[in-house]
């Protein structure tokens, strides 16, 4: 945590040094993926593994573009709205699951149905949403464009590195409070926990609400950054199981291990790219599967959670065994 | 009753046993190896590609074409389990799933590199027969008998051969097997085996009702989880029940509304269910 405000610092006058928009580019799409994954591995990592976390990303993401394309709603006030929303759909989801003891592959699979269910909604309110052809958010000419949340990389490049503090904050007060024992003890055991006293259903809503909030404003600002918005990439079964797949390879047990999950998708998404053309279409998911099949094999903690690991191990040998996850 | 409203429920009937087969197949594998295979609608998909490649690529009359499809994707389930559920026996259910969600990856991006993206159809199709006062495709009606006799003919290995039999007993009591004489890990071999060869069947009956590209397992794949947690994971008759539960609510749901929003029904219906019987609807 000590190097953390130091590297917010540093990276925040990154575009002062005007680099190229690609790096830019790059950097934003890291970010946002990244706070994406930290949302999701904040209930993954409690054993509440979500495959439809990708819902939330396009519940907050539509009704933000929504409202400014219908309703005039700036994005500034758009965003707030839209993420609680997507977080008070969450809540009312995870509510009846946690009360009757949906856990499991069985919480996997609710959830991986209400992210279908919103993929599907989206694409049949074609009338409002333009479908699977997708939507963009009107346009404003420039010199309205901080009021309408439209302007260049560099103003995007600032406010993903807000809302990735953000996360990590989040994930950082999580993780110093109470709740985050009580979580743990719920994963191991949810009857003992249940058991010493702690209230197992609002625990776990609180880190649902934290989780929900935090994909759908990754998705909000992945929409307004990129001024366009389509089912496929903001709901359904693909784009949830790509932000399991970041989370999982950085590690998600470490506050960095999304973010350096990120790192590693995107890299090799533009690597792949940039080195085979659209010539290697499907070459990055093909490579994606083979790198988690060995990652849940050889590193099921991660990339972050090995050298979490290493360091540790290295410090206090005869410390607490590292859970074994 | 309204004829049109008839022709839905028939259709949904049809539609079920369609969903039945990878129903049962899913069912069989987390019964017996306890393990949700993820990309079980992605082996599918590599059937149908199986199917129209061998057909409209190299020539082969149609029906060996779906007799080579099931030991294909037979081989290809034996491959999943031996290359990545093996290893991954011992872990936290949540690492098996995410690996095979790998595996779904992998298959999607190996047939995109293949095939190319482009919609592949088998340009097959059966006339409509009229029953009394409603139309019946014909694909939609043989695909149903397949996948009847396809579920009978498991039934009936599980029933009546010593493998089934131990597969059936592995399934109930995975510790006592072993003392018994039964290899556990042969007997999850060949529940992948069976698993996959249920996935070829199926692809043998989507091939020739739905285009082939490398996102069709998507489309199919959802509810087909949903199915089999309607029905109980791991119980076999559960599963196949709700497969028609739900082909006739997707049906009826596009009779009264678009076929989209016979979808949201159905998934609505799903969480529903799983709130009121969490271990599914047919859980003892």
């Amino acid at each position: 945590m000590k190097y953390l405000i130091p590297l917010l610092l540093a990276l925040a006058c990154v575009p002062l040094l005007s680099p190229p928009d690609y790096f830019i580019h790059l950097g934003v799409t890291v970010l946002l993926t990244a706070v994406a994954g930290t949302g999701w591995a904040m209930m993954g990592r409690y054993g509440l593994v979500s495959f439809g976390h990708g819902a939330f990303l396009g519940i907050g993401a539509y009704t933000m573009a929504l409202l400014w394309n219908m309703a005039g709603l700036t994005p500034w006030i758009g965003i707030p709205i839209a993420v609680a929303l997507a977080a008070l759909v969450g809540v009312m989801l995870g509510y009846p699951c946690f009360r009757l003891k949906v856990v499991g592959h069985y919480f996997a699979l609710v959830t991986l149905a209400a992210g279908e269910i919103v993929r599907i909604l989206i694409t049949a309110l074609r009338d409002y949403t333009g479908g699977s052809l997708g939507m963009t958010p009107d346009r404003v000419p420039p010199e309205q464009g901080l009021l309408a949340m439209q302007f260049d990389k560099a103003g995007f490049w600032w406010l993903a590195l807000l809302a990735w503090a953000g996360g990590l904050l989040a994930w950082w007060l999580l993780d110093r409070s109470m709740a985050s024992k009580a979580l743990a003890a719920i994963s191991e055991d949810e009857d003992a926990a249940a058991s010493i006293g702690i209230r197992v259903t609002r625990e776990k809503l609180r880190v649902t609400l934290i989780s929900t909030a935090l994909a759908a404003l990754a998705g909000t600002l992945m929409a307004q950054y990129r001024m366009y918005l389509n089912p496929e990439s903001l709901a359904g079964l693909g784009i949830s199981l790509q932000i399991v797949f970041g989370a999982i390879a950085g590690g998600m047990y470490a506050p960095l291990g999304p973010t350096v999950g990120a790192i590693i998708t995107i890299g090799l998404e533009e690597v792949l790219r940039i080195a085979f053309g659209t010539e290697f279409t499907g070459g990055a998911p093909f490579i994606y599967g083979i790198l988690l099949v060995l990652f849940m094999i050889y590193l099921p903690r991660g990339i972050v959670g090995i050298v979490e690991r290493k360091r540790r191990s290295a410090a206090a040998p005869l410390g607490l065994p590292a859970v074994a996850k | 009753m309204d004829p049109f409203l008839l022709e839905a429920l028939v259709n949904g009937i049809l539609l079920g046993g369609v969903f039945a087969l990878p129903a049962l197949g899913l069912n069989l594998v987390f019964g017996v190896v306890d393990v949700v295979w993820l990309c079980y609608a992605e082996l599918v998909m590599v059937g149908m590609y199986a199917v129209w490649f061998l057909y409209t690529q190299l020539g082969w009359p149609l029906w060996l074409a779906f007799a080579a499809c099931l030991p294909v994707v037979s081989l290809l389930g034996i491959l999943l389990h031996q290359l990545v559920v093996r290893p991954l026996l011992s872990a936290p259910p949540i690492n098996q799933v995410l690996a095979t969600g790998g595996v779904l990856f992998l298959l999607q991006g190996a047939m995109t590199l293949i095939f190319r993206t482009d919609f592949r159809s088998l340009g097959v199709d059966m006339p409509p027969m009229e029953v009394g006062e409603i139309f019946v495709s014909g694909t939609k009606l043989a695909a149903f008998c397949a996948a009847l006799v396809g579920a009978g003919i498991l039934w009936a290995f599980l029933k009546y051969t010593y493998v089934g039999t131990a597969i059936r007993a592995i399934a109930r009591d995975r510790e006592v097997m072993p003392l018994m004489g039964v290899n556990p890990l042969r007997i999850y071999l060949i529940a992948s085996a069976v698993g996959g060869a249920l996935a070829g069947l199926a692809a043998c009956l989507l091939v020739v009702q739905l285009d082939v590209h490398p996102f069709v397992g998507l489309s199919f794949g959802p509810i087909t989880f949903m199915i089999c947690v309607m029905g109980g994971l791991g119980n076999m008759l559960g599963g196949f029940l709700a497969a028609f539960i739900m082909g006739i609510i997707v049906s009826v749901g596009g009779f009264w509304g678009s076929t989209e929003f016979s979808y949201v029904v159905a998934f609505a219906f799903f969480i529903v269910t799983i709130f009121a019987r969490p271990r599914g609807l047919f859980a003892r």
